[in-house]
């Protein structure tokens, strides 16, 4: 098992130098580089600096050297935790992220229990009562909810809830709890937001992993050990559950492993139009402004929580199913 | 199952079948796929859908009363128009009444009341705003034209511009894009899944892995930094192939997958080692019995690939980093639906989504009917 998790790990290395890479060449897309952003900025303010100050702020960034220097000094300095400065914050890209990216986490870890605890029930009794109303209710929610991207989703309830119920929901907090430290109290009115776009987000996971557990189950009924199983005499529910079930279960855990990267981008989406303190909202602004260190750091750390998830799944996986352990190790 | 077997159609269908052998021996391989398709009546539908909004897509200039610029002054933000057939009970061509304008005490918004007083007829096939046709046929006709006041079925939006209009322009991007972006993730799926299923070894753990790493970035976020990298004055045409290309460095990915799997599958079947045998070229196995076996497969994923791309523009429009506003699609239709205030005070703004959704749930509807049927030889 040891060796294994080591294994894992060792794959996903190379996965996030590459993700690394990818970050860099976000920041650079832009023409011209930040530093010519910034200084127009300066400028645009009526601040003259002279030519050894740029020269000076261009040794700072690393701008004389060439590219792959850059990508050197950049990555060194983000290991160190250094992520750069945020010229539309003006403050350091750290602090920006300290604040948001651990909402961020719990909401994409909370709305993956949410998926499965709603979606593996749901796929088991689909599957039980095959062609049952039950089934067929699910299955019409199942695919709008596949069909309906988050961030509509989260609009049409929106203006659902304010006309019906006249009430809004700004954010995760309510207005006295918004600016106020963290306390126990303020926990309390965050969970009584919470729910609304875990809902949203998981919406569509939900629905595919409705699919496949009830797909895996139907294929797993079929087998002949049930049908022995049944001759034999055993209870229905126990014949169900020992079996069955637990075999069509294994499966899915892999399908953490790519669910994770749909909900990180459905929070990223859901957060902007609900205007939730995750990463997201201030991701579209620095795209939008071309704030690149920001923009760039926020790309690598959602694509680190995705090798993350994927790789926390393929352990999870190899936990429940010793068969696909060794198979890992043999390769 | 076990209630299927006292199911009385069962036998019914089983002598369908029966009736049927004979030709299931001489139908060709399409044939059966259709055969097979046409049970699933979702997926009849969600092709109908489909041909309907692309053909309204296509004649969107004259389907809709205005073109997608027209202001009318003093409309801004109007409701929809109801279109009439009763009046005092009896019945009547369509009719609309005529607006006017009444300030709401509560909410000090103004609000458009019908006029009873002021009555319109609908014409259909009436002149309207001369257009032309594809940029090539001028005419002025159009499906239905009211004279002397401006008809919103899906009311207007801030700049007194009819959504509905709009709605049917935006169809243009919003639904070609899927097509296009298909067109391109197909031919870089297909060469590369390709490559990497006929030839495997260690081209295929290099490809695989890199489809690997590009299936475990986030697509959004990554779609987002892409597309803000885009210069905002480029010209419509520009804008819209470099969001494709965008769209489709991650969608080639699911179909290379696809057509790779189904390649070693059919590597190991024994017609292509028959052929191989029989001295076959590798260009002859490839395009003559490896190709049509996996044709279908292809359309299905075709098919269920091309919901994402659009799915993937109208957000990155919405959010503002896609198309922009001259240009009209769907998503840009939406960036008017961004906050709740607007939302509330004018839920006809939320109308484009109606077609996103239609459109999508439509492709799945299809793509689950033609996966169905893909593979007729099954069971």
């Amino acid at each position: 098992m040891l060796g294994y998790i080591i294994y894992r790990i060792a794959i996903a290395i190379p996965l996030l130098l590459v993700l690394s890479v990818v970050s860099f060449i976000i920041i650079q897309l832009p023409p011209g580089d930040y530093l010519t952003v910034y200084l127009n900025n300066l400028r645009l303010s009526g601040i003259q600096l002279n030519e050894d100050e740029v020269i000076r702020l261009k040794e700072l960034y690393g701008l004389d050297k060439p590219l792959y220097m850059q990508y050197f000094i950049w990555i060194t300095n983000f290991i160190k935790g250094n992520l750069g400065r945020s010229f539309q914050w003006n403050r350091p890209v750290n602090e920006l992220l300290a604040e948001r990216v651990p909402m961020t986490v719990v909401i994409s870890v909370l709305t993956t229990i949410f998926v499965w605890i709603v979606a593996i029930p749901i796929g088991i009794y689909s599957a039980l009562r095959q062609y049952s109303v039950f089934d067929y209710t699910f299955t019409f929610i199942g695919y709008i909810g596949l069909s309906m991207p988050g961030f509509l989703l989260a609009l049409i309830l929106m203006w659902f809830l304010f006309t019906r119920f006249g009430f809004s929901m700004p954010g995760l907090f309510s207005p006295e709890y918004a600016t106020a430290p963290w306390s126990f109290a303020k926990l309390l009115d965050m969970f009584k937001h919470i729910w609304f776009p875990i809902v949203i987000i998981g919406m569509s996971g939900t629905a595919g992993l409705i699919r496949t557990m009830r797909g895996n189950l139907l294929d797993e009924l079929r087998k002949q050990y049930v049908i022995t199983a049944r001759a034999k005499g055993l209870p229905e529910r126990k014949l169900v559950f020992k079996y069955p079930v637990r075999i069509a279960i294994n499966p899915m855990i892999s399908t953490i492993g790519w669910m994770f990267p749909g909900i990180i981008s459905g929070e990223t989406l859901v957060s902007i139009v609900l205007n939730i303190q995750t990463v997201g909202p201030i991701f579209l602004r620095a795209v939008m402004s071309q704030d690149m260190y920001l923009a760039g750091s926020i790309t690598l750390i959602l694509s680190i929580l995705t090798v993350i998830g994927m790789l926390v799944s393929d352990i999870l996986l190899a936990w429940a199913d010793p068969r696909i352990r060794y198979g890992g190790i043999e390769e | 199952m076990s209630d299927k077997k006292n199911n009385p159609n069962n036998t019914e269908i089983y002598e369908e079948e029966i009736g049927r052998e004979e030709k299931i021996y001489y139908a060709s391989q399409w044939q059966l796929i259709w055969w097979k398709f046409r049970r699933h009546k979702l997926a009849i539908i969600g092709g109908i859908v489909l041909f309907l909004l692309y053909l309204s897509a296509i004649f969107c200039e004259f389907l809709s009363p205005y073109s997608p610029t027209t202001r009318f002054e003093g409309y801004q933000n109007a409701s929809p128009t109801k279109i009439h057939i009763f009046e005092d009970g009896r019945l009547q061509r369509p009719f609309i009444y005529g607006f006017k304008k009444e300030l709401n005490m509560k909410t000090f918004q103004w609000e458009f009341k019908e006029d009873k007083t002021k009555k319109f007829y609908v014409r259909f096939f009436g002149k309207g705003e001369p257009y032309k046709l594809w940029g090539i046929f001028k005419t002025d006709r159009h499906l239905f034209v009211v004279d002397e006041h401006p008809i919103f079925l899906f009311g207007a939006d801030n700049m007194g511009r009819c959504l509905f209009s709009r709605s049917l322009y935006g169809a243009r991007i919003s639904l070609s894009i899927g097509l296009v972006g298909v067109f391109l993730s197909f031919s870089l799926g297909t060469i590369i899944g390709g490559i990497s299923g006929y030839f495997g070894g260690t081209v295929d753990i290099i490809i695989q892995r890199i489809i690997e790493f590009l299936s475990s970035i986030p697509t959004i976020p990554l779609w987002m930094a892409l597309s803000a990298a885009l210069p905002k004055d480029w010209p419509v045409i520009r804008l819209y192939f470099a969001i494709t290309v965008i769209l489709s460095i991650i969608g080639w990915t699911g179909l290379a997958r696809v057509v790779r799997g189904k390649l070693l599958a059919l590597r190991e079947e024994d017609f292509t080692m028959a052929a191989r045998l029989a001295g076959a070229s590798e260009w002859r196995i490839i395009t003559k019995h490896l190709l049509p076996s996996f044709t279908s497969h292809l359309i299905v994923s075709i098919t269920l690939s091309i919901p994402s791309m659009i799915l993937g523009e109208t957000a990155l429009s919405f959010l503002g980093l896609g198309m922009q506003p001259p240009a009209v699609s769907w998503g840009v239709l939406l960036q008017d639906a961004q906050n709740i205030a607007a939302v509330a005070l004018y839920p006809w703004k939320l109308l484009p989504s109606v077609f996103v959704i239609l459109t999508v749930l439509a492709f799945n509807f299809l793509g689950d009917g033609l996966r169905d049927a893909a593979d007729p030889y099954a069971r």
